[in-house]
């Protein structure tokens, strides 16, 4: 049982990752960034349970405006690049932050022992939950809490107004300019929430986890990251959710007895999706069918 | 309302637009007109801030637009449409219009959270009436890519009346279009104008801009060459030869076709 609860946390935690960069996407950007705000996440969240010894709650939502916070430092930046070059500049975003938590030593002695971050060894002691006697079920409850929340805010976000700036942004930049939109405003607001999200999942990852070093946040894990929404597709956020149960929960877990090669077969399957469904696997005419079939109609934006 | 004054824009060598002063009055439909790649376009690009000049000064009742960025200029009250028709193609129609809603009104008079979250009933009714206006009511909830060629001039159209501006610029609005739309586009044209917007038309149907333009002019290598009323500029030399010398076999003639 534990088993399949760890995989719904991972599961939960991989689509908040997931929907960090499905924001940034939407208007156009494509970061591999996001595992350094998911670090940022779980490194704070991590110090202020361990350190500061913050219950969960504050501890967290404090991680995921210290996320929020470098993201938003980094939208401005981040603006004057585009496509190919954001992505370069983002991976070496990353890899400044990894490199940061590479090297962090911060530690206060507890008892008899020391804890806090410890450079290459790690940080080993999150143990918020199993300090606080939380079952598994539990855990996994408060998770999806928030990945159901961040669903919900994402999912009314896109169908008002602001959603559908956020795409004609990604549309054409200069068109939703000429209409009067404050692009600068837009596009680092987008960056800023995608932040706060990634860093609630690096919150969640690392007190999940009780053990995170910078090896867990390397550019494979942010290549996860734009690899949900890009499967999943942008017409909503749901897609970002199938594509990480998919990938997650299929192939990951599925083809664990491949070792190694599942990365090769990891890739191919990318490569293959993306060119069978180039929109996703729910791209915006299969949302439509689907819609009009579960009785919403094809009514989209004008009711709202 | 709005002048030009000096205005150049240099791409390397070429100089898009050299030296340029144009003076735009309140309430009048001013055409600017020229041969292909005489600096048109750039200057549109330069009056709503797309571009950087490279020496000059735009004004827009008596407040100078330079280093302004393009949504604050349409904030001030210029307005436009591209001569490559660019809407948000996988947004619906009626999305395309809500993008739209920035005007200083809408600014002023909506909550930050109404504004970006909700769709007040205020705004539901301008949308519909932008829709109603462009001909497109029963294509609310078409994708603007789905649309005719016409249908999304007139979209387009629409989304900069949204922005209630004071000033329009048409970049070719008429491009690709048959007789009759023409003719329905200057309607729109003149309607818009009765309503106390003034407009620059760029364009090359000689037929729509010398019908409704009262103030003409005329550009050539970036410079102005000529202007004055229709009738000024149709027997000016200059003018004469410009068109005249574009070896382009679909270079517009001065002939109104009427
Ligand atoms: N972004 C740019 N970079 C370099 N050169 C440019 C750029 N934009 C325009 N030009 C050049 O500036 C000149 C004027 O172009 P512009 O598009 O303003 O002409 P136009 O009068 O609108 O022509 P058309 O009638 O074909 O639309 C042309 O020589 C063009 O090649
Ligand atoms: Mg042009």
């Amino acid at each position: 049982m534990s088993y399949y609860l760890g995989l719904a946390q991972l599961i939960g935690i991989h689509t908040l990752l997931g929907l960090s960069a499905y924001v940034l996407m939407l208007t156009g950007q494509l970061s591999l960034g996001q595992a350094g705000f998911f670090a940022i996440g779980a490194y704070s969240a991590g110090i202020l349970t361990v350190i500061f010894e913050l219950p969960i709650l504050p501890a967290l939502l404090a991680a995921a405006v210290i996320a929020a916070f470098f993201a938003f430092i980094v939208g401005f930046p981040a603006l004057r690049v585009k496509g190919l070059m954001l992505v370069v500049a983002t991976i070496a975003f990353g890899e400044f932050v990894r490199l940061f938590f590479f090297n962090l030593s911060w530690r206060v002695p507890r008892g008899d022992i020391e804890v806090g971050p410890d450079s290459t060894n790690g940080f080993r002691e999150i143990r918020y939950f199993v300090a606080n006697g939380w079952s598994p079920w539990e855990i996994t409850t408060f998770v999806w809490t928030f990945v159901i929340l961040v669903m919900i805010a994402l999912w009314w976000m896109d169908r008002s107004r602001a959603g559908a700036v956020l795409r004609a942004v990604g549309e054409d930049e200069l068109a939703t300019q000429s209409v009067g939109v404050n692009l600068t405003a837009v596009k680092v607001t987008a960056m800023t929430a995608g932040g706060f999200i990634a860093g609630i999942g690096g919150a969640l990852y690392a007190h999940t986890a009780t053990y995170v070093d910078h090896l867990t946040f390397t550019v494979l894990l942010a290549t996860f990251a734009v690899s949900y929404p890009i499967l999943g597709g942008l017409s909503s956020v749901f897609g970002t959710l199938v594509a990480v149960i998919f990938i997650q929960g299929v192939l990951v877990e599925g083809l664990r007895f491949l070792g190694d090669w599942r990365n090769i077969v990891f890739g191919l399957l990318i490569i293959i999706a993306m060119n069978l469904k180039p929109d996703g696997l729910f791209d915006a005419r299969t949302t439509r069918i689907l819609r009009r079939a579960i009785g919403l109609g094809g009514r989209e934006k004008s009711d709202a | 309302m709005l002048e030009l004054r000096g205005l150049s824009k240099h791409f390397g060598g070429v100089k898009a637009v050299d030296e340029l002063d144009i003076t735009v009055n309140e309430g009048e439909i001013f055409g600017l007109i020229g041969p292909n790649g005489s600096g048109k376009s750039t200057t549109i690009n330069l009056i709503c801030g797309v571009y950087q000049e490279t020496a000059g000064t735009v004004r827009f009742h008596e407040e100078l637009m330079n280093g302004k960025p393009p949504h604050q200029r349409l904030r001030a009250g210029i307005a436009r449409t591209f001569q490559n028709i660019r809407l948000f193609p996988n947004l619906t129609v009626w999305q395309n219009l809500w993008v739209a809603q920035n005007s200083p009104q809408d600014i002023a008079t909506q909550g930050f959270l109404s504004r970006w979250f909700g769709a007040t009933r205020r705004t539901r009714k301008e949308i519909a009436t932008l829709l109603e206006l462009a001909d497109l009511e029963h294509k609310s909830d078409e994708l603007a890519s789905n649309l005719a060629f016409g249908e999304q001039r007139r979209l387009e159209f629409a989304r900069a009346a949204a922005a209630r501006p004071k000033l329009l610029l048409l970049d070719e609005p008429a491009a690709g279009m048959n007789r009759q739309e023409i003719q329905d586009l200057s309607r729109r044209i003149r309607r818009m104008r009765d309503s106390g917007v003034t407009i620059l038309l760029v364009e090359h149907v000689m037929e729509l801009v010398m019908g409704v333009a009262e103030q003409i002019a005329v550009l050539n290598f970036g410079q102005k060459i000529a202007s004055g009323t229709p009738g000024d500029v149709q027997r000016n030399k200059a003018v004469q030869e410009a068109y005249l010398g574009t070896s382009d076999s679909d270079a517009p003639s001065l002939d109104t076709g009427a």
